[in-house]
């Protein structure tokens, strides 16, 4: 088990280097001069521009910038935003709670629709199954703009129960103006998770050892929750891991779309006005959330099925 | 007269719906008394677990069932289903063909052998102590430590006792074994089958015991009987079935058994078994059957006794097989 956890943080190291430095060059990947963007297009005087460069090392060899950009990274300074002014650092920390609010509330939602609906699918065989493969397929196809567009033109303006706009204030008015984002970041998720649950509960219910079961007389629901959707459990936690990381770039739209003021509204804005420190301490959010999500799922499936123990098992 | 443990009266089962539509069982009927053990033996496809299978509710999925299927005089076919339910925990239970793919592979040994008894209303603590007796009763070493354990830690064997312990939970007074030992190497399988008919005789249950295995079901059964394509061709005592078989089907299987003191190869019966959609008309075994005649392919044979053997073959009187 200690093993097998070093690896696992080995290779996330690995992972950490390589797409940080994907992160960091992405930006001198693109055509322009970084301190023109910095500028925003501004005229300014060659004293300005030769400051700026100076402040965001630009003068030096991209490696040297790189190694002096992941130095910052690691004792938490990611630099300064360019727009703002302001640490990159404290940008961010300022609308994590909101994005991980709105994360947090389309991951209940997800969960609680797409297990529902699946097990549903999976118990029902005809017309109920039809229907939700037909809804999930539907919710699948749904962009989130989409989506956000839809719910806001139903709920917010025709029927007014949910605000529009705004994170509000305190916390069940925030979760009463997430709902409707909530709901938009969902919807493509809850189809995956409702396919994923329905082939993962119908593959379990052709085994052998759930027939036994209902043969040593164990009631049906009982059946189904500890042998079936028991049983199930593995790829449905493995897509959810995807799914959380997933959420964290969906937020970019759905957060724009209800003028929430989170990272991903941040990420949106920040890109368009170039501002480099804050798009490469938001990518590697994302790929630190990606990376973590993962090594949680895996820490997790031998709690699921104690055949993949990470602990040597011999046979009796 | 009391009523029998097991009765099976003129079972008919068919695959209702859509192109699958077929039967699968025609005019099945044996019984089994207190404490007897039955074998139920014939080739794959003959209906045997199907008929096994029943005996607890477990039809194939669409199938309809007709006849009538007792358990001490009660009804499985027009059961309600908690009582059903009641009947799987208590009176009748199973032991399955492969305990690998019988017993759910992530959780533990313990949940599997208490699982029954749980769903019976026992509280956990006097369902695990019941479960450790029962684990130590069919020869499982460490029994305390077992109910802690995962079944990929077990071998076959192990596991099929595991399997058999589980059966035993709810102390059924009927006991069906569907092939308990095919999917098992020969050495254990000697010991599994020991172990069976050692609990059966200790606890005075009555056992059907479904196997293609002629011999193995002689020798462990008071009676037997024989099913070819979804029908009951012959039935008589174990003893006296392996001495003068009275169907040409039970004595072209036997001929088929090999024998490690006689230097004959076995005959195999020719042919390839049928199931009872492809039957045709008349007797279905007499295609195969050495001793046909015009009249077998017209009429189904009927099933009446000679000698105290319940026999389904026209020319039953006339053939006498030694």
């Amino acid at each position: 088990m200690a093993g097998f956890l070093l690896r696992r943080i080995g290779g996330i190291a690995v992972t950490l280097v390589v797409t940080s430095f994907l992160v960091f060059g992405s930006v001198h990947l693109a055509p322009g001069d970084p301190a023109s963007f910095l500028l925003g297009g501004r005229s300014a005087s060659p004293a300005a521009v030769a400051a700026i460069k100076e402040q965001y090392h630009l003068n030096d060899p991209f490696l040297v910038q790189y190694t002096k950009w992941v130095g910052g990274v690691v004792t938490g300074d990611f630099g300064k935003s360019a727009t703002f002014r302001q640490d990159v650092g404290g940008l961010i920390a300022a609308r994590l709670p909101t994005t991980l609010l709105l994360i947090g509330y389309a991951g209940v939602l997800i969960l609680i629709g797409g297990l529902a609906s699946g097990a549903l699918a999976a118990l029902r065989r005809g017309v109920v199954d039809r229907a939700v493969l037909v809804g999930t397929g539907v919710a699948t196809a749904t962009p989130s703009f989409v989506a956000a567009i839809g719910l806001i033109s139903v709920f917010a303006v025709r029927l007014g129960w949910f605000p529009a706009f705004g994170n509000g204030e305190g916390f069940g008015d925030r979760i009463y103006h997430l709902t409707l984002p909530a709901a938009a970041l969902a919807l493509t998720f809850v189809g995956l998770l409702a396919r994923v649950t329905r082939t993962s509960m119908l593959e379990e219910l052709g085994r052998e050892h759930v027939e036994v079961a209902r043969s040593r007389g164990v009631p049906g629901s009982d059946v189904v929750r500890r042998h079936v959707l028991r049983n199930a459990l593995g790829p449905i936690t493995t897509v959810t891991g995807t799914i959380v990381a997933g959420l964290l770039v969906a937020t970019s739209i759905v957060e724009t779309a209800f003028g929430l003021s989170g990272v991903g509204q941040l990420l949106v804005s920040s890109v368009t006005v170039k501002d480099f420190p804050v798009v490469q301490a938001v990518s590697l959010l994302v790929v630190v959330t990606f990376v973590v999500a993962n090594l949680i799922v895996d820490l997790v499936q031998p709690l699921i099925d104690p055949r993949l123990s990470h602990a040597k098992g011999g046979t009796r | 007269m009391t009523t029998r443990l097991l009765e099976i009266e003129n079972l008919n089962v068919r695959l209702a719906a859509g192109r699958a539509a077929r039967p699968i069982l025609d005019g099945v009927s044996l019984h089994v008394e207190r404490g007897e053990a039955v074998g139920l033996v014939g080739e794959s496809g003959s209906g045997k677990s199907v008929t096994c299978r029943s005996v607890l509710g477990l039809l194939p999925e669409g199938s309809q069932a007709a006849g009538s299927l007792r358990v001490d005089g009660e009804d499985i076919l027009t059961m309600s289903s908690n009582r059903l339910r009641e009947l799987r925990r208590r009176d009748v239970s199973m032991i399955f063909q492969d305990p690998r793919a019988s017993i759910n592979p992530i959780r533990r040994i313990g949940d599997f052998v208490t699982e029954g008894m749980r769903a019976g209303g026992v509280p956990q603590k006097d369902a695990l102590k019941r479960a450790e007796e029962l684990l130590e009763s069919v020869g499982i070493r460490e029994p305390r430590a077992a109910l802690r354990s995962y079944p990929h830690e077990f071998s076959g064997g192990m596991l099929q006792r595991v399997m058999i312990a589980g059966a035993l939970a709810g102390g059924p007074r009927l006991l069906l074994a569907d092939e308990p030992t095919t999917a098992l190497d020969v050495t254990t399988q000697a010991e599994v089958i020991s172990i069976i008919t050692r609990l059966q005789a200790e606890r005075d249950m009555g056992m059907l015991f479904v196997t293609h295995d002629l011999e193995l079901a002689a020798a462990i059964c008071d009676r037997i009987y024989v099913m070819y394509a979804g029908r009951i061709v012959e039935a008589q005592s174990a003893e006296r079935l392996f001495r003068r078989p009275r169907h040409p089907y039970t004595s072209g299987l036997l001929a088929a058994t090999p024998r490690l003191e006689s230097d004959q190869p076995p005959h195999g019966v020719p042919g390839r078994p049928v199931s009872l959609a492809e039957a045709p008309d008349g007797c279905a075994f007499a295609a195969r059957c050495a001793h046909a005649r015009p009249g077998c392919t017209e009429d189904e044979p009927v099933q009446r006794e000679i000698d105290g053997a319940q026999v389904a073959c026209l020319r039953a009187e006339e053939l006498i097989h030694d």
